[in-house]
């Protein structure tokens, strides 16, 4: 239970939040890497944490966002998709809005 | 392994979406050595096309994609790239107006 308060804290404290495999600057898996190049491509600042050393968050994410897999992107507390998702918004434009209304949030 | 796999995987997806159509890939050769290939589940990429999808977000598309292979996400599917579409309604009218003109 504790560590569902903080994943919750963790996305409600910053307006974007990227849990991924590694870092941006080395990611351990092609997924996380496209998903961190696409918010810097769109100049997100974002808060990440590399879930490959937080085995519990690894573990509990998936049950707090009911969502499987990884990178999960949180925009204002929201999950908002993986990396297909953070690819297919930033193609479409809506990536580089999200990120814009939610620095002004 | 992965081709009986792919065959599971479409019997959920189908079952569950009635896709009008889907495309299920094995990219496990491109991960081999990664350490998320080490514990034998699979990559793969869907492409599915479904009316189940219509109205839907991006975010509701893949939750249904997951929520129709269940079980498999654990113990067979390491990673799942997804393209979740809603069929080209073009497509659908245009077909059956060309047929009727041959």
């Amino acid at each position: 239970m504790e560590i569902i308060n903080e994943i919750k804290q963790t996305v409600e404290s910053h307006p974007i939040v990227l849990f991924m495999k590694g870092t941006p600057q080395f990611p351990m898996c092609g997924f996380s890497s496209r998903t961190s190049q696409a918010l810097k491509a769109v100049g997100a600042e974002f808060h990440s944490v590399n879930v490959l050393e937080h085995p519990e968050i690894r573990a509990n994410l998936p049950r707090f966002s009911n969502w499987p897999t990884f990178p999960q992107l949180f925009i204002n507390g929201e999950l908002i998709g993986g990396c297909d998702i953070t690819i297919e918004l930033y193609e479409k434009g809506e990536l580089a809005q999200m990120v814009r209304e939610a620095k002004s949030a | 392994m992965n081709a009986e796999r792919i065959e599971r995987m479409r019997a959920k997806l189908t079952e569950a979406l009635a896709p009008t159509t889907l495309d299920i890939i094995d990219d496990s050769h491109k991960h081999v050595g990664h350490a998320g290939a080490r514990d034998g589940r699979g990559h793969f990429t869907v492409h599915v096309t479904s009316s189940a999808f219509a109205g839907l977000s991006l975010l509701a598309r893949h939750r249904a994609i997951y929520a129709a292979l269940g079980g498999m996400m654990d113990t067979d599917i390491h990673a799942l790239a997804i393209k979740a579409d809603v069929p080209d309604p073009m497509s659908e009218c245009w077909i059956p107006f060309l047929w009727e003109r041959l």
